[in-house]
This record gives structure tokens, sequence and C-alpha cells, in this order.
């Protein structure tokens, strides 16, 4: 594709637009609250610290897989709602497993992530096969099903768990000290280190994005979510796509608590992170299921989360204003992308007339002139 | 009329009677009209002006300098080809678009539409060619619906339901169940809504493309009613036959603007046909036959249950032989969608069999039967045929996802399907600025080359074509109708459905008429007439 600067200017534009318009936004409902809104930017715009950075890149690394994880979804018009179920549940499995050390070191993490994988596409699988088999909307289907994967794993922490020693948390037993996946101290000057699951992560990304657009599954993939009539009569399998889809969805979804489980929380216990599944959906949204998009969308709303958490001490502002920040984000986002897409198509069809014109009119000259 | 009392009562759709077929309108009504009071009308008489009306419209062919007269008391029609800017203008006088330039004026007052509702109260209606009826609605709830300000929902519309019937002999019954009702009985109901509402400038849209000849006759006498009443009727067709029958002015356009306006009697339909083109008018002409004894396609026995008490399709038995076409004719509706959809495999026949060139593939996925040769051209090519949000390149792709020169093991191979759709640009001569554009932004004809074009890839040995030039224009038609011939010389076997019915008689080797899901009748396209066509995909031919 040739690079094409009206392009690029298009595709910026929205996100541009859409962020200005929630700075607004919500600079008008801090004012109404009567909060000092120039401080609030202050504070949150200040210069992260490298501690703040490294923390920054990790949960972002986390929202990155929530996000691709409905974006595989996103792209074939299925709406998984319920990452979060599944990450959860799937999280909670691989610790138990993790924790008995069945393999040694290496060994023992392939088989947690793989796990992890196993449980969280079975989960989104469920949902699937109630959708082809019965039409099931996948929406109800996998709400449904953060509601059970809640409950389920609530019930069975209470088997599986250990007593955590001094508190009234329990969670599952630890996994082995060899079997944690060691950090990277990317960032000079910070005492924390970066998550290794970055690296896989990262490595995910690559892959969404080659299976998409550069494989005939992918191509199927896109074509089912553009056109599902079409793609029938083009001899697509969509129920069969619809299950794929899923449970590959699912399996990124598995992925989600494993920075956590592997690099910083050894267990699954009840202060594991939750909602992450929903926060996915929003970058997903964000990025435009764009690979990049979503990486530059998780990175935004870590930064915002990490800004915030100094909102309380330095300007007695609940850092609840950066959630209707993300939520305004999102929505602007979504209408501001329509907006500039409306945009480009009429200006495609305009140049596609004109330039059509211009053919006709040199057709005839040419034509006169003979 | 007296003539005809045959057709008129197979005209009724079986299954539901018409009070209309018992008792005859007043014959002759269509002779009451004198031609020279419309014709030689004084200009205050004018309904409608039109002045210099343009628009640039996105995609499309703008209109400019588009000037148009509409006397009240006639019909006038508007003819072009598609994608002339006739569509365009109708929205604009229906108040749907607003134009860049130029003026409207009806009643000798110049107006500015801001919305149909604006034109709807200058007394301006339109009917569309796809109907928007509430199938499970009366007429009456029908027609008042969203004029329930005229004369309330009851008695007091039910009553203005009847005397507008009468008095334009639509013979519709305000209770009945739209569901119940035929397609030219939906047409007038229709018709009435418009007149409910007060409307004394009518605009047709394609009206006739839906009915067979018969009901084609029947809507033209309304239409002579509705004139004789005073009112104006704007017609518009690319059917010049019908034209020339029921237009008292013809005004053509071409390129986005009006080249002439006529009188029937000045031209013949050729002369029409030349100013709507520009220039030479293609026909599809019966060519020296090219069946050979090959077997290509062999169906037997087929049935499809429906969800109702009569299957969709029953026993449907017909071979296809190698450089044959074989013409489906028949009223849309009759199942001529789902015999494609089943040989494509996008159903499962509920018994019989299906073998192409001697495999038997009735239980074969879609995916396999494309991948053994089977070209598919869908009726709706915008639903069926084509990603409309993506470039054309990646269109290629579609429906050729596993073969040659698009794939490579598991991947795309993007350079090959790109360098691939740059060919079927130039073979099927698909006017577009590159392969890069949206299949959103070419237009209808242009749209369908390409399909054509990419369809015609791979060397298939069976085409199943459903209205393969609908909504095209006449030079891609043309383009259309010899690719197909020129495959058909090649050993190509063709299943081709088309509701134009001098498509089928000149491309088919043999006809097969369908009705209600069974084959009725087979056709000779060298000597049968539309009109004959016409009678047996009502159910007459075959009784005959």
């Amino acid at each position: 594709m040739r690079f094409d600067p009206r392009r690029v200017a298009l595709t910026l534009a929205a996100p541009v637009l859409a962020l200005v318009a929630a700075v607004a936004i919500a600079s008008l409902v801090l004012a109404a609250a009567g909060d000092p809104v120039i401080e609030v930017w202050r504070t949150i715009l200040q210069p992260p610290k490298p501690r703040n950075v490294v923390n920054i890149i990790n949960s972002a690394s986390v929202l990155y897989l929530s996000g691709l994880a409905v974006a595989i979804g996103f792209r074939m018009n299925l709406f998984n709602i319920g990452v979060d179920g599944q990450y959860r549940l799937a999280a909670f499995v691989a610790a138990v497993v993790a924790a008995q050390g069945w393999l040694p070191g290496v060994l023992n993490i392939v088989l947690t992530i793989v796990v992890a994988m196993l449980v969280g596409a079975m989960w989104a699988g469920v949902a699937a096969i109630l959708k082809v088999t019965r039409g099931v909307s996948e929406v109800i289907s996998t709400i449904m099903l953060n509601a059970i994967a809640t409950a389920l794993v609530a019930y069975l922490l209470r088997k599986a768990s250990v007593q955590v020693a001094g508190s009234n948390n329990i969670g599952t037993a630890p996994i082995p000290e060899d079997s944690r996946m060691p950090g990277i101290a990317l960032i000079p000057g910070a005492p924390n280190e970066v998550y290794g699951f970055v690296v896989v992560a990262i490595a995910a990304g690559i892959a969404y994005s080659v299976l998409l657009s550069r494989t005939t599954f992918g191509f199927n993939l896109r074509a089912t979510g553009r056109s599902e009539s079409a793609a029938v009569a083009s001899g697509i399998d969509v129920k069969r796509m619809v299950v794929i889809a899923m449970l590959i969805s699912g399996g990124v979804a598995g992925l989600v608590g494993m920075p956590l489980l592997l690099g910083s929380a050894y267990s699954y216990g009840l202060t594991f992170q939750s909602g992450l599944g929903f926060a996915g959906i929003a970058v997903a949204l964000l990025g435009r299921n764009n690979p990049v998009g979503i990486a530059i969308g998780a990175l935004l709303f870590s930064y915002l989360n990490e800004q915030s958490n100094p909102l309380q001490i330095l300007v007695g502002v609940s850092d609840d204003i950066v959630k209707i920040v993300q939520g305004i984000v999102v929505l602007t986002v979504v209408i501001a992308y329509e907006v500039v897409r409306r945009y480009g198509v009429a200006q495609e069809q305009r140049k596609v007339a004109r330039e059509l014109a211009n053919q006709r009119r040199r057709d005839s000259e040419e034509v006169s002139a003979a | 009329m007296e003539d005809e009392p045959g057709t008129r009562a197979v005209a009724c759709v079986p299954g539901f009677v018409r009070p209309g077929c018992s008792s005859p309108r007043p014959s002759g009504a269509c002779a009451i009209e004198p031609r020279e009071s419309t014709t030689g009308g004084p200009p205050d008489e004018v309904a409608v002006q039109l002045r210099g009306i343009a628009k640039r419209f996105p995609g499309v062919i703008a209109n400019h300098d588009v000037d148009i007269a509409v006397r009240r008391g006639t019909v006038h029609a508007i003819v072009g080809e598609n994608g002339a800017g006739k569509s365009t203008l109708m929205k604009i006088l229906y108040g749907v678009q607003r134009p860049d330039d130029g003026t409207i004026t009806v009643g000798g007052t110049e107006r500015t539409f801001h919305s149909p509702s604006d034109a709807i109260a200058t007394g301006i209606g339109m009917v569309f060619q796809h109907f928007q009826l509430a199938d499970n609605l009366t007429v009456l709830e029908n027609v008042v619906l969203g004029a329930e300000r005229k004369h309330g929902i009851g008695d007091r519309a039910r009553e203005r339901i009847a005397e507008i019937s009468d008095s334009y002999s639509l013979d519709i019954e305000p209770d009945r169940l739209v569901a119940e009702l035929g397609v030219g009985a939906r047409q007038r109901v229709e018709i009435l809504k418009v007149l409910y509402r007060g409307a004394e400038i009518i605009i047709l849209d394609e009206p006739t493309a839906v009915l067979v000849p018969q009901e084609v006759d029947e809507l033209f006498d309304n239409l002579r009613e509705l004139k004789t009443e005073g009112l104006a009727v704007i017609f518009i067709s690319h059917k010049l036959d019908e034209v020339l029958a029921v237009a008292d002015e013809i005004t053509v356009m071409r390129r986005g603007t009006t080249v002439a306006t006529v009188t029937p009697a000045e031209v013949t339909a050729r002369q029409l046909a030349e100013l709507m083109v520009g220039s030479e008018l293609p026909s599809p002409a019966t060519e020296e036959s090219t069946v050979t004894d090959r077997v290509m396609l062999s169906v037997r026995d087929l049935t499809l249950a429906g969800g109702g008490r009569r299957p969709l399709l029953s026993d449907i038995s017909f071979d296809i032989h190698a450089g044959e076409v074989l013409g489906i004719a028949g009223v849309e509706g009759n199942g001529q969608a789902e015999l494609v959809e089943t040989i494509m495999g996008m159903r499962r026949p509920t018994s019989g069999t299906i073998a192409l060139g001697g495999d038997d593939i009735t239980e074969w996925p879609t995916r396999q039967r494309r991948e053994a040769g089977i070209g598919f051209i869908p009726e709706d090519r915008q639903r069926h045929a084509l990603l409309l949000d993506a470039p054309l390149w990646e269109n290629r792709i579609l429906g050729h996802q596993t073969r040659e020169p698009n794939v490579n093991g598991p991947f795309i191979d993007r350079r090959a399907a790109r360098k691939d759709t740059q060919r079927i640009i130039e073979e099927y001569d698909v006017r577009t600025p590159g392969i890069d554009v949206l299949a959103a932004a070419l237009s209808g004809g242009n749209q369908q080359k390409l399909i054509v074009g990419r369809e015609m890839s791979g060397d298939p040995v069976l085409l199943v074509a459903a209205h393969p030039t609908r909504g095209v224009d006449v030079g891609a038609q043309a383009a259309i109708w010899d690719i197909i011939r020129a495959a058909r010389r090649g050993g190509l076997a063709v299943l081709l459905i088309s509701a134009d019915l001098d498509e089928l008689i000149g491309l088919s080797d043999t006809i097969q008429v369908i009705l209600r899901g069974r084959l009725v009748g087979v056709c000779d396209p060298a000597t049968v007439t539309p009109q004959d066509l016409g009678s047996s995909m009502t159910g007459a031919g075959a009784a005959a």
C-alpha cells in the first residue's frame, strides 16, 4: 500500500479528536463538582517516575492481552464480553496446576500457560456452542458465564485454598520458585522490573496481526465479520468460524491473568485483579482492533490508572475521575471513528467518480482527435 | 380490452380472488383519454417543472442541467440506462436529496424540499420499486400508517380508501391482510397510499420490474385512470416497449442530464434506446447451438421442505450439458432463490441428488463445490458477492480463498492476488482508478463486472448466474452477455435465472418454467414469446 499522507491524517484524526473531547468533558465534570481542574490535569500529566513507568508497562501488557482477546471476536462481529470470566477461571485453574509443580522450571511455566489457554478457550467455547447450536446470542451467554465463573472460582477457591499467613486472604498454594517468570530490568533507575510476560504479549500481538491479515483463516474471519451473507456464499462455514474464533478469543483471554500469576502474585487469591476483561473491551474499541492501536490504547489506560494514584493525596480528588475519563474516551473514540470513517468513504467515492470522469474526458478527447 | 378476458383471469395470482376478476372494469377506459388534451396543454397546466437541476453526489454520476416539465393529466416517462441519474433526480424531487443547483416548481410556485414530508405536503407521492408495506397489517392499517391525521384510523379512513379505490378502479379491499395480496395488488395498495396522502403528482420507480406482462397491462389501465382524473404520473423505467405503450411524453436521460423529450408517436423503441445509450443498442441474440452431449450438472428429484405446508422445491430434475445455457423463468419467489442456494450447497435438500460431471455433490459443502469449478453470480451482489468495505483485491479473493493465485499454503498471496485483480480489471473492463479502492465506491455495473470476472477465473465448469445483469447499465449488460456466450462456446454449462425475459430468451438453449417450486414446463427459446412465458409463469401455460 502506498504512503498516503491524507490517509494517515485521517487515521490520526479520530483518536486525537476523541481525546480532546474527553479531556474537555472530564474538565466540565471536575468544574461542576468544584474540583481544581488545572491541578488534576497537572498531576495526571506530570512525567512518570521510572518506577511508575514499569508499572504502566506491566499493567499495559495485561490490558493488551485482554484487548487482543476481545478484538479477535470483534473482527468477526462477535462480542465476547466473557473475557473477564474466562481469564479469572483460567488463572485460577492454572494457578492450581502450577502449584503442583508436576514439571520442573520452565516446563511448568509452559504447562501453566497451556492450561490457562485451554481453560479460557473451553469457557468461551460454551458460549460458541450455545450460539451455533441454539442461536443464543454470545453477548447474553458470556455475561451469564462471567457470573457463573465468579461463583465457580469462589466455590473452588475454598476447596483449593491455603490460608495466607497473617491475613484473612485465602489463595491457592504459591507456585514453585523455579517456575516463576523472571522480570526484565528494562527501565534504568527503577527498583522494580518489567514482567517477563511482556515478551509473550508482544508475540501475541504479532501473531494476531499475521493471523488476521496474512492467512486464509484470517481472511475468512474478516470476511465473516464484514458480511456474513457474502461469507456463506463464498463457501465459508460460518458456524465453524464462530466456534474457532471464540476458542481463540478465549484462549488469548486465558493469557490475561498470566503476567500477574507468573510475574507478581504467584498464586490466585481473593485479591487477584478482576475487571480486566471489561477494560479489554474498552481498549479494543480504542485501538480499533488494530494490534498497534490496541497497544496504544492499553498504554493510555494504564498510564491514566497509574497517574491517578496520587490524585487523592496531592489534590484531594478521587481517582475515580480517571475512570470517567476512560469511559468518555471510549464513547468519543467510537463516535469520532465513525465520523471519520464516513468522511473517508465519501472522500473515496468522490475520488473514484472524479478519476473516472477524467478518464472518460480523456477518452472522448482521443475520439474527437481521431 | 375485450379480447383479453382470459389473460385477465390468469393475472389473478392463484390463492386469492380479487373482486375485479369477476367483474371486469369499464372497458375502454384507456381509450377515453384523447391525446391532444394532454400533449398540447397550455403552460399553466404544468404540474412540476424542474429547471437546471444539478447534484454532485459521491460515487454516482452527477445530475446536471436537468430540465423536465410534467403536465397534468399525462403519464410522463423518464428513461435512461442505469446510472443515468434517474434515481438521484427522483430523490431530489421527493425531497430525499437537495439539489446543488436549479429549481423545482410545483403548480407554478417555486419550492425547496427539506424532506419527503415537504414533498408530500405539496402533493408529490412516490411508489418505490421495493414495496414499503407491513405484511402482517391490513391494507387499511398500512394506508393510514403515518397519515393518521388525515381521516383517522377507523371508518372514516375506510370510507376514504373505498372511495379512492372506486374512483381509480384500484380494486382494493381495506380489510384484507397485505400478506394475502399478490404483487400487483400490493403495488395498487402503494399507489392508494400515495393518493390517500393527497398526491397529485405520482412518481413510480420501475413499477413493472416486479410484474408479469399481464399485471403490467393492469397497471397501465390504472395509470390511465389516474391521468383521466387530472393527475400527473412520472414513470421511471428502462423497458422501452412499456414506456412507448403508456407514456404521453418521454424524457430521456443520459449521463446525468436530460438529452431529449419526445412523444411516443415520434420514435421507435430502437431510436429511444439509441438516445438512451448514445450509440448502437446491444441485444441478446441467440447463437448457433454449442450444446454437447456431456452432462455437466444433473439434478434429480430435488425436494426442499419449507416451513409451510408446501415444499419450497418439489421433484426438480434437469440436466445441463457442457456448452448449454439453461434458463429458469418464473415470477420471483417461486423457488428460484432456493434452487440456486441448494445447488450452491447453502441449503441441504430434503431429498434428491445433485451431480456435477459425474460426482455426486449432494453432501458437499459450498467450498468444495466452488473448488470443483462452480462459479456463482448471486442475485444480490452487495449482500452475497462482495465485501463492500474491503478493497477490490480482497474481493477478488472472496469465494476463491483456497485457490490459485490467491493463496500460498495457509497464507494469502497478496502479490499474486493483487496482480490477478489487475488482470480482471483490464480483461473485464472494470472502470476503477485502482485495486485498492473499496468495492462500495464502484458503480453497480462495475461491481458486477468484477464479480463476473472473478467467477470466470479458475476455469469454471458450471456457472450459476442469478440475475446477472440486474441493475447494471446497458454497456455492462452487453459485456456480461458476451462473456457468458463466449464461455458457453468454450464448453461452460450455465444455469441462468433471470426476471428479464428477453435476456432468458436471448441467452438460453432451453428454458424451464418454475412455478411454486416445481418445474412446470419447457420452452424453446427460438419460438417462445415473452407473453407466452409470462402466461406459463403464472400457471396458465401449464393448464393449456
